[in-house]
């Protein structure tokens, strides 16, 4: 119909046309490589993840594994990992907290008040990542060690008793989590402070507001684009962690990263499929309330 | 008329709804992992030994000698050097094994679909290599190009539960599990017992993350013989085990890495592997190898030929060479685990003299028949033992 009308009714000039669709079809072109990236490295994958979540518990390496749709699987393993999967958010929780409250005034001073040292500073900010995240958290453990300078010194002054130990604790874990992430969350933040108009900020001061409400109402909402961005760049990847826990703690720092990478290792495949899918989940869920809670429109 | 245009992002929305209709249908029902036994008639090897004179060899770090001093930056292998010169076979060496569950984990989907795995010698450890040979996964060896393995081969190795002729494997290095401590930091550890509930040591020890090395200490401690249980006693043993962990007197379960631990003083006795520990001492002499009360776990790390691998002629010339008593030697002084090989302690007195009476590298039989080997396991019991265990060392 539309085409008839088309037809007769030459109004609309033919080069405008062709170059829309032509236009359009760039676009699409243009989508294609990543579409492609996408299909092949995250859609099949995830598939069969799922897939191998619901495949037969019973079957094995030797003799396979059969698609059985046991959804059942989800019960077993959630009710055999509830604690290394609440562990593994509950540190990861923490480990944003902890980010946060050290990497905001950190991107603050350097975004306001670091003046002509501000590139060298966020070199050095990303200087870590230069060494590989194994080594950087190897040497935590000489750091942290039972003879080392830090215990040695902390039994001292009777912070730690004479059998007290850092290595080895959920306070080792959280902290290698805590360095090891902390970059993820100032870079955003430093982003979106930098941005920030600095005669908004003297408004506030003209108007008579103190330096603590100037920064409760006009700076801080402003970077709030970049309070999101480092919170889920440090929370998403510190729960599915598993090297600090394994490097750091004891049986009983277990992420449920660990739990995965031995039922993998032992060919549990549906468990470790029905984790992985279950930890997606959680994560998906709470970062879904989160983003609604605290609002996205810079973000996308 | 027009018809109201479809709105760009109604169809994009339908189409992924659709697509993800079709997948979780379609797609997740055709899915499933396909068996992975093979067997000698299911997956033919062909031997080009002949025209090519190569050989890949896959082994565990540390375990070939080496020559103190380096050419053109790389580091020579004396004894694979001598090799290459005497067969012309040019061997490919490289230490890629780390964790039997790891290397296992690298090698199935190839092996379990008949396809090359890229190597001609791999080296697993006795319940791993039980594992590939009974899934039909190693080629059959020729006992008659392997004449010095008949004649030289331990009495005690050579009829596994797993390989009764060793048909489809031959030992490469022995070693024995048991308990090492630091003597700086404690005083001496002479038991499981002990190491396991000496308040002292509360919080110090570790364990090995192989299941069987330390399931196989739970399985004594329990009044069991890791070499013969049932399900019931596996249960009681892991029951202890978590009686231990719960109380948090055992720090981590280990790989190799409890060497450093230990070195550094942040454990001070462990559970662990008398090659490491003899290595270790000849840097700190306070680090020391008890043999346990409740004895050793012995084990080997034995060579296969997995499916598929084109050179197993050459892999057996190797075979050969290395059980050459002279040969054995020289590999045993430098890598400290037991050697397999008959006549080695003798040739050892023209190698390094000072380890002929090593207890570790030639333990006397004494030592020996106070040491047991852990149960073969079929792949399904395998899954269940090692997903149990793997649970009792969560937290």
């Amino acid at each position: 119909m539309s085409a008839l009308g088309h037809l007769s009714t030459p109004v609309t000039p033919e080069p405008v046309a062709a170059r829309k669709g032509g236009r359009r079809r760039t676009a699409y072109l243009l989508l294609l490589p990543g579409g492609l990236w996408l299909i092949l490295f995250f859609v099949v994958p995830l598939v069969s993840l799922v897939a191998a979540s619901l495949y037969d518990p019973n079957g094995s390496i030797e003799a396979g594994f059969r698609m059985t749709w046991s959804f059942h699987n989800y019960v077993d393993a959630i009710a055999d990992y509830a604690v290394p999967l609440g562990r593994s958010l509950w540190y990861s929780l923490l480990t944003t907290a902890f980010c946060l409250l050290l990497g905001f005034p950190l991107a603050y001073a350097i975004a306001f008040k670091a003046g002509r040292w501000k590139n060298l500073l966020l070199a050095l900010v990303i200087a870590p990542f230069f060494t590989s995240f194994l080594i950087r958290t190897l040497s935590w453990k000489l750091l942290l060690g039972d003879n080392g300078f830090v215990v040695d010194a902390l039994r001292t002054v009777h912070i730690l008793g004479s059998d007290g130990r850092l290595l080895a604790t959920t306070a080792a874990v959280v902290t290698g989590l805590t360095y090891n992430f902390l970059p993820f969350m100032v870079l955003p933040l430093y982003a979106s402070l930098e941005k920030i108009d600095h005669r908004l900020i003297e408004a506030g001061s003209d108007l008579y507001a103190s330096a603590f409400t100037t920064f409760r109402t006009v700076t801080f909402p402003l970077a709030m684009p970049g309070v999101v961005a480092g919170t889920l760049l440090t929370f998403i990847p510190a729960a599915g962690d598993y090297i600090n826990a394994q490097l750091l703690g004891t049986p009983k720092q277990r992420m449920i990263g660990n739990d995965i990478q031995r039922l993998f290792a032992a060919g549990a495949y549906p468990t470790a499929a029905a984790l992985s899918v279950t930890l997606m989940a959680a994560i998906t869920v709470l970062v879904l309330f989160y983003v609604r809670r605290a609002g996205t429109e810079e973000l996308v | 008329m027009r018809s109201q245009p479809v709105r760009r992002r109604t169809v994009l929305r339908g189409l992924g709804l659709s697509a993800l209709g079709l997948t979780a249908g379609g797609t997740l029902a055709g899915c499933g992992i396909p068996a992975a036994k093979q067997s000698a008639d299911s997956c033919l090897s062909t031997d080009k030994s002949a025209e090519q004179k190569t050989l890949i060899f896959s082994n565990w770090p540390s375990y070939m000698d080496e020559s103190d001093e380096k050419v053109n930056g790389q580091t020579v292998l004396p004894t694979l050097v001598e090799f290459e010169k005497r067969s012309g076979v040019k061997v490919t060496y490289t230490p890629d094994i780390n964790d039997n569950a790891e290397f296992y984990a690298k090698i199935r989907d190839q092996l379990g679909a008949c396809q090359p795995c890229g190597r001609d010698i791999i080296v697993l450890t006795d319940w791993m290599a039980a594992r590939t040979v009974g899934l039909g996964w190693i080629q059959k060896l020729d006992h008659s190009k392997i004449p010095n393995v008949d004649k030289h081969l331990l009495k005690q190795l050579r009829a596994p539960g797993w390989d009764p002729n060793r048909d489809y494997s031959v030992p490469w290095q022995t070693g024995l599990t048991g308990i090492a401590y630091n003597a700086k930091f404690t005083k001496e550890v002479g038991s499981f017992a002990d190491l396991l509930s000496r308040p002292d040591l509360k919080g110090k020890v570790t364990l090995l993350s192989e299941m069987p090395d330390t399931m196989s200490f739970m399985l004594k401690l329990t009044g069991a013989d890791p070499a013969k249980f049932n399900d019931a006693a596996w249960s009681k043993a892991l029951e202890k085990l978590q009686d231990y962990v719960g109380t948090g007197h055992i720090r981590r379960f280990t790989g190799n890495d409890y060497v450093q631990d230990l070195n550094a003083g942040n454990i001070v006795a462990c559970e662990a592997w008398s090659g490491d520990v003899l290595a270790l001492q000849a840097d700190n002499p306070n680090i020391k190898f008890v043999v346990p009360e409740e004895g050793l776990a012995i084990w080997s790390d034995n060579m296969l030929v997995p499916n598929k691998a084109s050179h197993k002629a050459n892999a057996e010339a190797l075979m050969n060479y290395y059980y050459d008593p002279e040969v054995a030697a020289t590999l045993a002084a430098w890598v400290n685990y037991i050697c397999p090989v008959e006549g080695a302690q003798q040739a050892m007195e023209k190698v390094d003299p000072e380890l002929v009476d090593s207890p570790l590298i030639f333990p006397d039989s004494a030592t020996l028949e106070k040491s047991t080997g852990f149960m073969a396991l079929d792949t399904a019991k395998a899954k269940l033992y090692e997903t149990d265990f793997n649970l009792a060392i969560g937290g």
